[in-house]
Formats: structure tokens, C-alpha cells, sequence
């Protein structure tokens, strides 16, 4: 048994094996890999009796179960209208600048993903970002460098 | 299903239904037609292309009729001023996200969407186009199957076959809004995935998103070659079928008519896959009592419970999801599988031409068996053992491209040798058909007596349920076979591969103890094949089967073991049943597979 296999068993014992449980074990899976691979695909639809096809159609159906490799960190920040706006390209671009990669890439170091999303619902607070599961709110290029530095410092 | 009656109006006429019974089947039963798209007889509800919505009085919107049961003191308008204005938009949206390229198209003058379009007379493009946003790459990487998502409606007629009849899922909906389409794992090529060829999916869907991939040319090109020698076989459930790509009734027997439009099409001989059918007992009859006898007698840890291996789709199936049970699966090829080979040697010899120069063409219910011929195991002869496969639908096609009527043509007879054939051989066709035909076969070599069925009619073994059993006690046996005295036969037949996945838990489980299973990858067995023609449901499937079981009694020897032709080849060919020569040609090996 893989890593991955085992990991997958483990969800599946702790949220059942019903259809239900594909979306708390395909989250589980993406906190802990950044995402979801072939092998982790394979394994939980082996594990909850479904096809690959329809476990790949339930992940490729939400932005947040990324089927691509994704960095440890993966910024995502808000490309809706009030967003826009308030300035959010600005705050891209730095973000760009910064990490050296485009939007839609990682950093080679496996470190960083930098993506847009859909409305955060923080549009009172805009340009907003996300960080993994962390938000910050009403960012500017200024404040987005600071921010960035303290994750590279993270290591 | 309760027996509470609704009453309701549809068109100003009042009916009386039971209660959950949809507005669809409450207009059909007035004889009133609702056009659909995404609804089926044979599949779930979906509701999504919308095209069937009606009118209800006091309603705000639209239903779809397909989606919505019927209640008390209903009033349903099917084609008032708004329900046509509504349902000519609906066509209208779904032809901007549609390439209709009707002209170059494998659906022209078959397709549903098409149909739809005419009917409503729809002309301008009244909504911004989507299909130059489509992916206009056609995946052929499948033998068998194109699937060309520029044609594709969504509306998921072939998600809900491959999950609801075939448990298989290699389709699914995957992505969203305007990104949603219908794809694979990853979105791999259909080649690649879990699929098992068996082409239900074409058999549903309504426009040409998936097709089979077409020989025509391929073939009319060998028998216009000169130097080559052009034989072609059929299979059993190919004659009660191909009448109805001429507007004839489903379930007409036109095995004779069939085989004059073959000669007529220029094939130098005309054979059948049901001698080989024939031939599959006496290997796969064999095999299972060889197997029987190696439990019982010499102890040994055989394989058991036997599964059929003629139906290419379930054989892909196993190979996919139950690859432990690989050992379990009849070592003998296909009934087209044995033919290709022994065509081309036997055959071939007798008839004093080279193996070479021979081209050996199917005929078949089937797309599986497109991806079977091209199976590397498939090269027995030396060469490739069949080199064609043909659906029923294609060979339909032929003949029209040809200007046969068909329907006025004479009877012809099966050219000999490889042509005869018994009525054991026909039902193959048919869910429990191979069950039928081994049992006939097996007891009377036993116990010397024929199977104690009226007119050799095994009942229990037919019918469209789902998953079917049966037990056949056997007692004073001959001598040679006293190991069998007394032994209860338990079997089980399923159709359609979800059935077949109900029957292997089972038998995984250890709650079910059977001997020998029959399985076809298709719902009713080959009659309701991947390959024949559109459309399909139940009440035809019914009337195909209902044409096999006739053909069976209209036949002169009704008994694998009895065909003339297979005493002949055993006796100057192949001299016994699992014995070297059969080996060789007639037997092969499978491959565990990826479970994408």
C-alpha cells in the first residue's frame, strides 16, 4: 500500500464509504497533497466503489479540488467585479513580481501557487486574497509584499 | 406501485392514470407525441435538454413533462402558442452549441437532434454561436467507438447508460457553466479508460457525438481487390435486426434475405458465426466439465464458478474490475474469434487459397468486437483472424449505398462449409442463450438423454430479469461421467453489466455458489447490442428475442452436437474438443487492466 492508498483508507474509515463521503475525503486529500493525482483519484474511487470518471467529474466540478499539482501555498485572489475595481490586478502583478511565476503557475520550488477565484464574499473588503485557508482582506501591493515575505520566510 | 388514479386534462381530453406516472407517458397513452431528447425509456430522469415542456394551467413556468408526474385536476396544453415558442428556442439553444455539419455527418438522416430541427422548421441562427468554442478534435483512439464532443448536446442520455445499465461510469460529467462536457478520467482517450466497448452509449445518444467507427470503405474497398478473397460471417442476433434498417418490424426473421444481400454486396462466400457458435459448445461444454471433474474427482483448486467469455464488452469489463477473477473466464474465443482462425486455415484449405489473400469480414450487434479483432491474442491463423467488424447498423448502410431493396429479395442459404448451424447456435442472441445451448449439449452428453425441458425449450434460462438462476439436477449419468451423479448444476445468467456486477458480488461475497455463469454485456444479450439498429428499448428488444426463439424451433437440428458441419471439423481438423489444434486456434488468455 502507497502513501497515498493509506492516506485515502484512513479518510475513508473516519467518513464512511458512501457516496457522502466523497467530498470530506477528496478535501482531506487536497489539504494534505495540495491536490488531487491520478494515484489519489484511483485509490479513493477504488476505496468507495465509484468510477474514476465520476470522482474526476466531482473534483474537475470545484475550483478548490485542483487536479493539477499545486504549491504548499496556493494564493488565490478574488477576480470578481468589486475586486477588480478596488484594484485586485495591481495586487497580481506584484504577486507576479515578487514570486517570478505568471498566474496559473508554481513556483519551481514547489512552494507557491498563484490562481483567481470566484467571489470570496468579502466584497465590503476588497481587493481580497486567500492564502491555503487564510483570507486577507483589502490588500495593496505594499501590503501583499509584506505578506508574501513572511511566507518565504516560512519556509 | 400504488394503484391510486389521478385525474387530469391534456388537450382539453380527460384521462385517468396511475399516480406517478409522468405527463410524458399520461400524453403517450392519449397518443399524444411530446418530442424528448434526453429521455429514455430505458434510463433514469434527467430533465435538462428541456424540449419536452408543456403548458400547466395556473403554472408559471414550463414544465418538462418527461420530470413531472401528473396531478389531480391537472390541465396540460402539450403544443399551445408559448409551449412551441418555448421548445423552438430550446432547439434553437441547443443547435448554437451543436456542429451541424449534417451533410459530412455518420448520422445524417438518423440523428434525433436533426429530426427535432426539421420538424420545427428551425432556420436562422438566432443565438450567438458556442461551437467555434468547442473541441472539434474527434478521439478515435478506440477501436470502436468516436467520440466528437462539437456534437454534443449534454445531454447525458450516454452518463446515464454507462452508470445505470453498465455500472462501467467510463463517462461522466466533469468540469462546469460553460466548461461542462462529458468525458473520461482525466480526460484521457477512450482507448484508454475503463471503457468496455460495448456502445450502449451510441445506441442512445441523439445526435452523432458517439458513433462507431465505420469500415464501410474498408470493406468495399477488399471486395472490389481482386486479388482478395472476401468471406464474411454473421452473428445470431444480426438476422432478427437488420430488417428494421429497412422499416421493417423488430424481430422480423431476414436471416435468408440477409444472406442474398451479402452475396448481392459481392462477398465471394457467405458464412455464419453461429457454426462457430456451435463449435464454442462443444469447447466451452468441455472445459466446464473438465473443470467440474478436476473439483470433484481429483480435488484439485479449479477456477469455479466458470464465466462465459463470448461477449468482448464483458470481457473487458472483468479485465478492468474484477481482474482476480481472470481465471474464472472461459478460455474459449468468441464464437467470431473462432471463426477468423479456423477461416483462415481450415477453410482456407479446403478451399485451395492462401491465408494471405483471404479477407474475413463480421457481422455483428456488436462495437466490442471491433476492439476484440484487434486484440494482439487475436492472430491464431498467423495472420490477423478477422480483419473487419461491421455493426448491423453499417451493413444496413451498405446495402442502401448498394440500391438493394431489401426487403423484396429472395431467401439464399449459408454457403457451405463454415454455414451450417443448429437452433442452439441462433439463441446466442439472446440473454440465456448460451446457457440454453450448453446445457442442451452438456446433460445429453452425460446422462445419454436429451434435457428434461419440453421441446428442449429450457424456460427458466430465459426472459429479461435482470440476474436469472437455475438448477439442473443430474442423475443416472453414464458411466464415465458417475462423478456427476446426483450433483445439482447451479447457474446464473445476467445481462447488461450492472446485472453482471450484482452477480460477482455475489459471487465475491461467497453468498452465491454457482458452477457456470452466463454473462453478456448488453442489455437483453447481443439482440440489444452496441451495433444494432436505433432506437432501442424493451418492448423491442422483447420482439428481437421473441425472433431468436423462432428461428431456434424453426430449425432442423436444435443441438450443438448435432451440427453436421462441427462432427466433420473435429473428426479431419481439430480431432477433439481442448485438444491441441482447438489450443491453438480456438482458445486465448486475458489481461488484467487499470481500473480508469
Amino acid at each position: 500500500m502507497t502513501r497515498i492508498e493509506e492516506l485515502v483508507k484512513e479518510q475513508a474509515e473516519k467518513h464512511g464509504r458512501k457516496r457522502t463521503s466523497l467530498m470530506p475525503i477528496l478535501q482531506a486529500v487536497v489539504s494534505s497533497e495540495h491536490y488531487l493525482s491520478e494515484e489519489a483519484m484511483l485509490a479513493v474511487a477504488k476505496e468507495l466503489d465509484l468510477s474514476t470518471a465520476d470522482v474526476y467529474g466531482t473534483a474537475s466540478f470545484y475550483t478548490f479540488l485542483d487536479t493539477v499539482p499545486r504549491g504548499k501555498f496556493i494564493i488565490r485572489v478574488c477576480k470578481t467585479i468589486t475586486c477588480h475595481m478596488k484594484g485586485k490586478d495591481e495586487v497580481i502583478r506584484t504577486i507576479e513580481d515578487i514570486l517570478k511565476i505568471k498566474l496559473g503557475d508554481t513556483t519551481t520550488d514547489g512552494k507557491f501557487s498563484l490562481l483567481q477565484a470566484n467571489c470570496l464574499g468579502w466584497c465590503h473588503k476588497g481587493p481580497v486574497m486567500l492564502i491555503n485557508d487564510e483570507v486577507y482582506p483589502e490588500v495593496s501591493p505594499e501590503k501583499v509584499s509584506e505578506i508574501i515575505n513572511q511566507y518565504l520566510k516560512k519556509g | 406501485m400504488s394503484k391510486y388514479k389521478v385525474n387530469l386534462k391534456i388537450n382539453n381530453i380527460a384521462i385517468s392514470v396511475d399516480e406517478g406516472t409522468t405527463i410524458l407517458d399520461a400524453a403517450r397513452q392519449l397518443n399524444f407525441k411530446i418530442p424528448t431528447l434526453c429521455h429514455h425509456d430505458d434510463l433514469c430522469v434527467a430533465g435538462n435538454c428541456r424540449v419536452c415542456v408543456v403548458e400547466q394551467k395556473g403554472a408559471r413556468l414550463l414544465p418538462a413533462s418527461c420530470a413531472t408526474p401528473v396531478s389531480e385536476g391537472m390541465e396540460i396544453q402539450t403544443n399551445s402558442l408559448k409551449v412551441r415558442q418555448a421548445r423552438k428556442h430550446i432547439v434553437e439553444l441547443l443547435l448554437s452549441e451543436h456542429n451541424a455539419d449534417c451533410t459530412k455527418c455518420f448520422k445524417n438522416g438518423s440523428c434525433e437532434l436533426q429530426e427535432m430541427s426539421n420538424d420545427y422548421r428551425i432556420g436562422d441562427h438566432v443565438f450567438l454561436d458556442l461551437v467555434s468554442e468547442k473541441d472539434k478534435v474527434r478521439d478515435i483512439s478506440s477501436p470502436s467507438i468516436e467520440k466528437d464532443d462539437s456534437k454534443c448536446i449534454r445531454c447525458q442520455r450516454c452518463v446515464r447508460t454507462c452508470d445505470n445499465l453498465q455500472a462501467v461510469s467510463a463517462l461522466a460529467v466533469t468540469h462546469k457553466g460553460n466548461k461542462m462536457r462529458i468525458s473520461t478520467f482525466l480526460d484521457k482517450p477512450m482507448n484508454d479508460v475503463v471503457c468496455t466497448n460495448c456502445g450502449q452509449c451510441i445506441n442512445r445518444c441523439p445526435t452523432a457525438a458517439l458513433t462507431e467507427r465505420n469500415y464501410i470503405d474498408e470493406v468495399f474497398d477488399a471486395i472490389y481487390d481482386p486479388n482478395k478473397f472476401v468471406v464474411v460471417q454473421t452473428a445470431p442476433a444480426t438476422r432478427v435486426a437488420i430488417g428494421e434498417e429497412f422499416g421493417m418490424e423488430p424481430g422480423s426473421r431476414v436471416t435468408g434475405k440477409m444472406v442474398t444481400a451479402l452475396r448481392r454486396l459481392g462477398f465471394d462466400k457467405v458464412l455464419d458465426t453461429d457454426f462457430t457458435a456451435d463449435l464454442t459448445i462443444m469447447e466451452e461444454g468441455t472445459e466446464l466439465l473438465t473443470r467440474l471433474k478436476e473439483a470433484l474427482v481429483d480435488g484439485k483448486d479449479v477456477a469455479l464458478p466458470m464465466l462465459t467469455s463470448c461477449s468482448p464488452g464483458w470481457i473487458k469489463f472483468q479485465e478492468h474490475l474484477y481482474p482476480e477473477y481472470l481465471d474464472n473466464l472461459s478460455t474459449c474465443k468468441s464464437p467470431q474469434q473462432m471463426f477468423g482462425p479456423l477461416a483462415k486455415t481450415y477453410y482456407a484449405e479446403k478451399i485451395n487459397k492462401s491465408p494471405a489473400d483471404m479477407v474475413v469480414v463480421s457481422i455483428m450487434p456488436c462495437t466490442a468486437k471491433k476492439f476484440e479483432a484487434e486484440r494482439p491474442e487475436m492472430r491464431g491463423s498467423g495472420y490477423k483472424d478477422v480483419d473487419f467488424v461491421l455493426t448491423t447498423r453499417e451493413l444496413g448502410r451498405m446495402i442502401h449505398q448498394a440500391g438493394i431493396d431489401f426487403e423484396k429479395l429472395e431467401d439464399e442459404r449459408y454457403d457451405s462449409i463454415l454455414g451450417e448451424s443448429t437452433g442452439a447456435a441462433v439463441i446466442f442472441g439472446a440473454t440465456g442463450g448460451v446457457m440454453e445451448a450448453a446445457l442442451r449439449t452438456a446433460y445429453e452428453l452425460v446422462t445419454g438423454r436429451e434435457v428434461p425441458f419440453t421441446n428442449l425449450n429450457i424456460k427458466p434460462v430465459r426472459g429479461m430479469e435482470g440476474v436469472k438462476e437455475a438448477s439442473v439436477k443430474i442423475k443416472d449419468v453414464k458411466p464415465e461421467w458417475s462423478f456427476l451423479e446426483g450433483v445439482e448444476l447451479n447457474v446464473a445468467i445476467a445481462h447488461g453489466l450492472s446485472n453482471a456486477k450484482i452477480l460477482m458480488d455475489k459471487v465475491k461475497s461467497g453468498e452465491a455458489n454457482y458452477h457456470f455463469i452466463e454473462v453478456m454485456a448488453c442489455p437483453s444479450g447481443c439482440i440489444g447490442g452496441g451495433g444494432q439498429p436505433i432506437p432501442t428499448n424493451m418492448e423491442i428488444r422483447k420482439k428481437r428475442a421473441a425472433g431468436i426463439y423462432d428461428e431456434d424451433e424453426a430449425m432442423v437440428i436444435r443441438k450443438s452436437h448435432d451440427n453436421p458441419e462441427v462432427a466433420e471439423i473435429y473428426k479431419s481438423f481439430l480431432h477433439e474438443p481442448l485438444g491441441h489444434k482447438s489450443h491453438d486456434l480456438l482458445h486465448t488468455h486475458y489481461t488484467p487492466r487499470k481500473r480508469h
